[in-house]
């Protein structure tokens, strides 16, 4: 009786915790903004908080740091997908970088940066290797690479991270996009591979992909930790400059931050509006090129310069993560060696205990947000399908909201709100607001599959007298296994990867391995970088393995279940 | 009797829980144990963290106190949490227990009656503590301690080279300067506020000018921007000869070390002598690192505990800073293969048995002794620490 009842109401529930932390954080943002801060003693309305940001001297730059980073990441990263999807998609090539790429989605944004800036470095990894042989170089080059003004490092960062992710979101969509046949059909006009592709599949693929591209460049116009890590600091971009602010003893600095997060979320706004702009322009300038009828005679050096593009950024990651190795192994190691002094265990057992510590409180965090985001994601399935409710493209929508504002919008505001409240900050309210980015990937991971699940199975179960729960339990997620798995890692890796979340709403008493190995940034001990990196790089990749493994391990004897 | 006691206890009225006397140590450590203390210290140099831990499993077996180390990347932020907890009525049960402080955080705290006290001088071992020669365990940055901070470490500037790129020491502010415009690219200092920024700006300060006695009181509008001129303009001479020409300046102390171990500079500014013997005993730094003192001497302070006044663990925070002042602790934290840091106890104070803790103590390759640290300077009022940060984020921390 009681679960008929409680079924109807996940769907409100999940709403409720898909927005409401996003909304009363926006509200928390808003107050302040506008001069009211009652804890502050201070009580609006002013305009004086938007006064102190525009006098800040390094608004400019940070807002162009913004801008500039996060368009940046979305073009670059976007046309390397797609243009490498076109030049190679169906053959073996691809199928390499698909699986080269496919496991680069869990490694945390921090780890992957961290990576990054060991190699590139002036007296990074690269440099070693080359020096002083090829380069001549004795002392590294006086040369800002890592924390340069124009924040290409930092963009560069989140390419490396967004290229893995819009493949995979790619390669969903091209089953629904009928690829091959479009492609195969303008090869017989004529037309190259890549250039037949993106004349007839880009469309319909864009048209898909639309919300995730949106969401990567939401992202990466406010990031924190990546900046943190490669960005510069004289001054940093807007998103980092708010966390900063809001961190000041002086309770009226967080006025200036909320007005910072007013117009960092205007940015975003504002970006999102002149992409949707730009779609438009591309798609005329698309139709005249199309009309044209050129039939691409530049395709192969186009199709090789996006598959290097493709490697390069899969390859970062992985020597990224290789010299995150080395340096959690590391003696002494000192410009120009290729190799440290001696290889030793001495780092792993200084901070192993801790990041053993750290990694109790991820997983319990994580596992708790990952479990609560699927109960409700098989709810709202199961709901849909029961009472035969159809999903409109707004509700989707609806998922992708938390995404879309930017977290230094609301996290902020949503901190304050509950210091007027007097609520506690700690690890419940850090796991309520991970439910928030966690809940989306895990609805978007496991909705396609469970909508697919053939019905007939539950007719068949109905007439052998299974009660509906029954046939959910028993029959529907069983054969669902692999893919419920799957979401459930895909939950996890987000949650590891939280930062900022973690970080404000636990009030600095919620230690999880990412906010502990981006505390060790501003440190620069390497040989703890390298240990908490890569731990929080396994925390993220092991459920993925597991996800792989238990459903062959349970259906070792039931193959035609392995495939969920 | 005993049921008594408890049945009166059960029957009044439950009582908010009286803060401890500090001076009734019995009581302090039967109440301290099985208490949680939240110490928020900043976490950015691991040998320190590592510290704090062995503290944490040294009082829960000693005292049943269970420590958790909460890492801050500025101990402000601290502050900022307790002002918070105050301005919203959480006046008890606080997120914080105890924070590793001084200077103008310190002051702040006082000043708003956010700290818990006076505690410290009725701490047991601070019989043991130097205080008679070592007038920085009362006076913080100027500002009298009033028992409310109890000291655990000694700090002196000192500058780290690296004798392979740079075999000589230099003497004064100006000799840096020079050598930094003969030697473009190879120095950088934290960027500021971090505090050892702040302390490199103020350590440029005290030596150019040819009295800083003025920095001892609070800064006015009046005399501030002639006495920081020097600094300026010092600064501006210096920027372009800075490693990134100053477009960027290493995070933090720890972060400035390691870009010596990749060569990318040769000298570094650090606030514990014992720092760099410790950095090449953890194979962060090379071993032709060595230190020096400025001619007129360097900056010197103590480093604190303090309690905030809404604690819910104010008996297992004294527990605690107690301990940091034992000799046990603090011959471990002296020890440059650990810390490094000085003591802040007096040797003729302690039994044969503990003083041997120390002078057994080898203090490693590149480690000044307490004669060759020379002179130490007095930390200026902390108005001035807070206007020269703010000016520099003002001046260069947006300088492109």
């Amino acid at each position: 009786m009681s679960r008929r009842r409680l079924l109807p109401l996940l769907p409100a529930l999940t709403m409720l915790a898909l927005l409401g932390p996003v909304v009363a954080g926006l509200w928390g943002t808003v107050l302040p903004a506008f001069g009211h801060l009652p804890a502050a003693g201070l009580t609006g309305p002013s305009l004086d908080p938007f006064r102190d940001l525009f006098g800040w001297a390094g608004l400019p730059r940070a807002v162009m740091l913004s801008v500039g980073t996060g368009v940046l990441a979305t073009v670059m990263s976007l046309a390397i997908v797609m243009l490498v999807t076109a030049g190679w998609s169906g053959t073996r090539v691809f199928g390499v970088l698909e699986r080269l790429l496919s496991p680069l989605l869990a490694v945390p944004h921090a780890a992957a940066a961290f990576g990054l800036a060991f190699l590139i470095a002036p007296s990074g990894w690269l440099a070693r290797l080359t020096s002083p042989g090829l380069t001549g170089w004795d002392r590294p080059p006086d040369l800002l690479i890592v924390q340069d003004s124009w924040g290409l490092a930092m963009t560069a960062g989140l390419i490396v991270k967004e290229v893995p992710f819009l493949l995979l979101i790619t390669l969903a969509a091209l089953g629904q996009a009928d690829a091959q046949r479009s492609v195969r059909v303008a090869q017989a006009l004529g037309y190259g591979r890549l250039t037949g592709w993106l004349k007839t599949v880009f469309p319909r693929v864009y048209a898909q992909i639309r919300p995730p591209v949106y969401v990567v460049l939401a992202y990466a116009m406010s990031v924190v930790d990546v900046a943190v890590i490669l960005g510069p600091n004289t001054p940093p971009s807007l998103s980092v400059q708010i966390v900063k602010l809001t961190a000041h003893p002086d309770l009226s600095y967080r006025l200036e931050a909320a007005a910072g997060a007013v117009l960092q979320l205007l940015l975003v706004i504002g970006a999102l509006l002149v992409w949707r702009l730009g779609e438009g322009a591309v798609a005329a300038l698309g139709r005249r090129w199309i009309t044209a009828g050129a039939r691409g005679k530049a395709d192969p050096a186009v199709a090789g310069l996006a598959l290097v593009a493709g490697a390069v950024s899969a390859l970062a990651v992985f020597l990224g993560l290789v010299v995150l190795g080395v340096w959690s192994v590391a003696g002494f190691w000192g410009f120009p060696d290729a190799l440290p002094d001696r290889i030793t265990m001495a780092n792993w057992l200084r901070f192993g205990p801790g990041t053993l510590q750290a990694l109790g409180e991820t997983a319990l965090i994580a596992v708790v947000a990952a479990l609560v985001a699927l109960v409700l994601t098989i709810g709202c399935l199961e709901a849909e399908y029961r009472h035969k409710l159809r999903v409109s493209q707004r509700a989707v929508w609806v998922l992708y909201i938390p995404l879309l504002v930017p977290q230094t919008a609301f996290l902020p505001g949503l901190q304050t709100l509950m210091l007027t409240l007097g609520a506690d900050v700690g690890r419940v309210p850090v796991m309520l607001v991970h439910l928030v980015f966690v809940l989306p990937y895990v609805f978007l991971s496991l909705a396609d599959p469970f909508r697919a699940w053939d019905a007939r199975m539950g007719v068949i179960a109905a007439a052998l007298r299974a009660s509906p729960d029954s046939i959910l339990w028993r029959v529907r997620l069983p054969m669902l296994l692999r893919p419920v798995l799957t979401a459930f890692a895909v939950g996890l890796a987000v949650s590891v990867g939280q930062y900022l979340a973690t970080l404000l709403i636990g009030g600095g008493r919620v230690a999880t391995l990412t906010t502990e190995a981006v505390a060790l940034a501003s440190g620069g001990d390497r040989r703890a970088i390298g240990v908490y990196g890569l731990m929080q790089t396994g925390a993220a990749l092991v459920p993925f393995a597991l996800a792989l493994l238990i459903p062959a391990l349970v259906w070792r004897n039931r193959k035609g279940l392995r495939h969920g | 009797m005993k049921h008594l006691a408890v049945l009166a206890a059960l029957l009044a009225p439950l009582p908010v829980m009286a803060d401890v006397d500090p001076a009734d140590w019995d009581a302090v450590t039967a109440q301290a144990a099985g208490q949680t203390v939240y110490w928020n210290a900043w976490g950015g140099s691991t040998t320190t963290n590592d510290f704090i831990a062995w503290v944490g499993s040294r009082v829960a077996q000693d005292y049943g106190v269970t420590l958790n180390h909460v890492k801050l990347t500025d101990t402000a932020d601290a502050v900022t949490r307790v002002l918070s907890e105050k301005q919203a009525g959480q006046n008890e049960n606080g997120a914080i227990d105890m924070i590793w402080i001084n200077g103008a955080n310190f002051a702040a705290m006082k000043e708003a009656d956010l700290l818990f006290g006076p505690y410290a001088e009725q701490l047991p071992n601070w019989a043991l503590a130097d205080f008679e020669n070592k007038p920085a365990l009362q006076t913080d940055f100027t500002v009298p301690v009033d028992g409310y901070e109890s000291p655990w470490a000694m700090a002196q500037v000192v500058f780290v080279h690296d004798t392979a790129r740079m075999p000589d020491p230099l003497g004064s502010m100006d000799a840096l300067l020079g050598w930094a415009q003969a030697n473009p690219g190879r120095f950088s200092y934290p960027q500021p506020p971090d505090f050892l920024g702040t302390t490199f700006l103020k350590q440029v300060l005290i030596d150019l000018l040819p009295n800083p006695s003025v920095l001892a009181e609070p800064a006015t509008d009046a005399n501030y921007d002639a006495v920081t001129a020097p600094l300026w303009a010092y600064l501006d001479a210096l920027t372009p000869h800075l490693w990134r020409e100053g477009r960027a300046y290493p995070a933090s102390g720890p972060a400035q070390l390691q870009l010596i171990a990749d060569a990318e500079v040769d000298l570094a500014i650090s606030f514990s002598p014992g720092e760099a013997t410790a950095a090449i005993v953890n194979n962060q730094l090379p071993d032709t690192v060595r230190t020096f003192v400025l001619d007129k001497g360097t900056i010197g302070n103590a480093s604190f505990v303090a309690i905030p006044y809404n604690s819910g663990a104010k008996a297992g925070a004294m527990v605690v800073a107690n301990f940091l002042m034992s000799p046990e602790a603090q011959a471990r934290a002296q020890d440059p293969a650990i810390l490094g840091y000085g003591t802040v106890l007096a040797m003729d104070k302690l039994s044969d048995a503990d003083r041997a803790l120390f002078e057994t103590l080898d203090l490693g390759i590149a480690t000044l002794t307490p004669a060759e640290l020379g002179v130490v300077q007095d930390e200026p009022h902390p108005t001035w620490m807070t206007r020269i940060s703010d000016d520099w984020v003002a001046r260069y921390g947006v300088a492109q």
